[in-house]
């Protein structure tokens, strides 16, 4: 048996967050080298800030300035940090709690190594050259051993404030289609479509998928398919779709391959879109280095009897 | 031990928009939670436990919501726990809140479900490309038109019925303060002349993209017994799942919604739900799905279901009102559709639905589904409590 295929797979988005009154005042505090927490119903103030009350859930919005420097209450050494982390040479994540505030906030701290860094010890804010309202705008915090800080009693209130971010989420895999799939793409590229068999329900599945959903068991009996297929259904596409270059109309169609215990996808051509339909005898239609066919074509036969497929609808 | 009835005594959601720019999500599911602590008058306090669903990850990028919402929904110190299953999470939700008062493991339970739509891609999110595997060749109209023209075909309906469903669950909307579509020059002609998008189904026959999130208080006989407004009693739910495709599916009438309606109507003794039942909910994505469902759901005889469309019996003054509030056609926050579902029949058997209320209604079917139409989620809601 051949290897198993693998591939990278990067999953990446940049999803938009709308902030509301509290982050909004926050990370646009950020901005400004202030930094906000808010006042508890208990008088507790919680740096970074919420919206609710952690102890009795009410709404907060008593927004209170506290100091750019602080103690480091917990760390832990980072050896090699990643992509996207906020220095490129190995720091502490630390857990600072700033003077004024009851609780931490995490972040990095620049020091030479763990051996520089203890519980207790005094910190600062070390600001980003460029702030756009987001938490990099704290660059890092940095050992500090002067006099703590005094905030100016910033009331909250900013022009201009920053009401939304851009929260970009990545993921990286190695993905692996696993043994069906591979066989199957072996014998695509020698353009012959092959399923594999349920011992149990008998039916095929095209692609396969290593086991039968239904009967729950392992397929492993190789099956060959088609070429000639039936258009089960379809719908004719109007509006492009992005990444697709397919000028529309087109026609997405289910094509059950003779043998094939249930459809697969495909586009349908060599036909004038308005005329495709249910029960339509089609082929497939190979490109030079495509590894699906291209689209499916009619074959000049009959149309199939609707009794011949409407179990694969 | 007999399960414990279980009760929905608040109901609360948010004026469904197309973006809700002014709010976090944390804001937003805030807002509806705290209408329906209003309505069951309330406190945080006063809630055991808390279940929230949404729908999948990367349709929003929050992973485990459950961690970032806990202080906007008061539940610091007590359970909370999410729920997943696609399209149908509202619907999943709210039964597996139901299920923890039926087995008196709380008192009250506050279930929630949401979707900020505006801040994601769903249609991207839906359509990661995948090495190896052929690129998708449409978006979700593209997945669904082709089982519509498969009912279209085994069903003989006309192909006009599609955008009766529309022209009505839009006109429904009309009387729904909380609905996100509010077209009052809507016409039926205006929907029979929108662009077909994928044939056979129009722009107008679609759902919109929304923000909203949906809130429900459910509680024991106790709980009802203080409520100050009447409760929805839970009479029957149940949930059912199959692969989104294997040979021997039935994509225009899926095994497993036929089963889960089954199941509910055996719990709640209904013999035949076109005659035991008042009003529907359905989860109505595509405007074709509301004659698809109501064969699904054994309200017509397969083939016969768009009859009862076509004649106006699911008209808001029709024998079986179907999407009162104007269903998913008109109200999208997908993560959240499946809950308002449920919650538009609780609202309407405790006669608090407003404008678009259905004159005695006393027995309604909540129902949604989501995936490649492989979740289900269903309950039966009543006037009165279960007698047995």
């Amino acid at each position: 048996m051949s290897a198993v295929l693998k591939a990278p797979l990067t999953v990446e988005f940049p999803f938009t967050r709308s902030l509301g009154p509290v982050q909004s005042a926050f990370l646009t505090g950020l901005r400004e080298r202030v930094i906000l927490g808010v006042r508890t119903g208990d008088g507790r103030t919680l740096v970074p800030p919420v919206e609710y009350d952690p102890v009795t859930a009410e709404e907060i919005r008593d927004l209170v300035e506290v100091a750019p420097t602080g103690t480091v209450t917990t760390w832990a050494w980072n050896h090699a940090p990643r992509r996207g982390q906020p220095l490129t040479t190995p720091f502490a994540w630390v857990l600072v709690r700033l003077d004024g505030a009851d609780t931490a906030l995490l972040h990095a701290l620049d020091a030479p190594g763990p051996d520089a860094v203890h519980t207790g010890m005094r910190v600062r804010v070390r600001w980003a050259g460029e702030r756009t309202g987001a938490i990099t705008d704290i660059a890092c915090f940095e050992p500090y051993d002067a006099e703590r800080a005094e905030p100016t009693g910033h009331s909250g209130e900013f022009v201009d404030a920053v009401t939304g971010i851009v929260a970009p989420a990545r993921l990286d895999y190695t993905y692996s289609p696993g043994r069906a799939t591979t066989g199957y793409l072996h014998a695509l590229a020698g353009r012959r479509m092959v399923g594999e068999r349920c011992p149990s329900c008998r039916k095929v599945y095209v692609p396969p998928r290593g086991a039968c959903p239904t009967c729950g068991v392992a397929t492993a009996e190789q099956v060959e398919v088609g070429p000639g297929g039936t258009v089960t259904t379809f719908c004719i596409v109007n509006i492009k779709a992005k990444n697709l270059d397919i000028e529309v109309p087109y026609v997405y169609a289910h094509i059950a391959l003779d043998g094939a215990g249930l459809a697969l996808h495909g586009r349908i051509a060599g036909i004038p879109y308005d005329q495709v339909r249910m029960g339509l005898r089609v082929e497939p239609v190979w490109t030079e280095g495509g590894r699906y066919p291209d689209h499916y074509r009619p074959t000049g036969e009959p149309d199939a009897a609707y009794d011949t497929y409407k179990e694969l609808l | 031990m007999s399960k414990e009835p279980v009760a929905v005594i608040g109901v609360g959601q948010t004026k469904h928009v197309a973006a809700r720019r002014d709010v976090s999500i944390a804001g937003l599911v805030r807002e509806a939670a705290r209408r329906a602590l209003d309505d069951a008058e309330l406190t945080w306090a006063d809630i055991d436990a808390v279940v929230i669903g949404k729908a999948p990850d990367f349709f929003e990028g929050v992973m485990m919501p459950e961690l970032y919402l806990a202080d906007a929904l008061g539940a610091v110190g007590k359970p909370m726990m999410r729920v997943h299953t696609a399209g149908s999470v509202g619907g999943s939700t709210a039964l597996v809140a139901a299920s923890l008062v039926a087995a008196r493991v709380h008192g009250t339970v506050l279930t929630l479900a949401f979707e900020k739509q505006s801040e994601s891609n769903a249609m991207w999110g839906l359509s990661l490309p995948i090495p190896f595997q052929q690129p998708l060749l449409a978006g979700a109209g593209g997945f669904f038109a082709p089982h519509v023209r498969a009912y279209m075909r085994r069903s003989g309906a006309p192909d006009t019925v599609g955008s009766l469903v529309a022209y009505k669950n839009r006109r429904n909307a009309l009387k729904n303060p909380y609905a996100h579509l509010h077209e009052h020059d809507i016409t039926l002609e205006k929907v029979q002349a929108s662009p077909m998008l994928w044939d056979p189904i129009r722009y107008s026959e679609t759902c919109p993209s929304s923000d909203g999130a949906c809130a429900m208080v459910l509680t024991d006989r106790a709980g009802a017994a203080r409520a100050p407004r009447p409760a929805a009693w839970m009479h029957g739910g149940a949930m059912r799942s199959e692969p989104t495709l294997f040979a021997g599916k039935d994509c225009v009438s899926p095994r497993a919604g036929r089963d889960c309606a089954a199941d509910v109507y055996r719990q709640a003794g209904i013999a035949d739900p076109r005659r035991d039942i008042d009003a529907v909910e359905m989860y109505v994505p595509f405007s074709w799905y509301e004659p698809m469902w109501l064969e699904n759901l054994g309200f017509a005889a397969e083939g016969e279901g768009w009859k009862l469309t076509e004649s106006g019996v699911t008209e808001l003054d029709g024998d079986l009102p179907v999407d009162m509030s104007g269903g998913v056609l008109s109200t999208n926050p997908i993560g959240a559709s499946g809950m308002i579902r449920f919650a538009e029949a609780a609202l309407q058997v405790r006669g608090l639905a407003g404008e678009h209320q259905v004159d005695g209604a006393r027995r309604v079917l909540g129902h949604a589904y989501g995936g490649g139409s492989q979740f289900f989620a269903m309950w039966l809601v009543g006037a009165e409590p279960p007698t047995s």
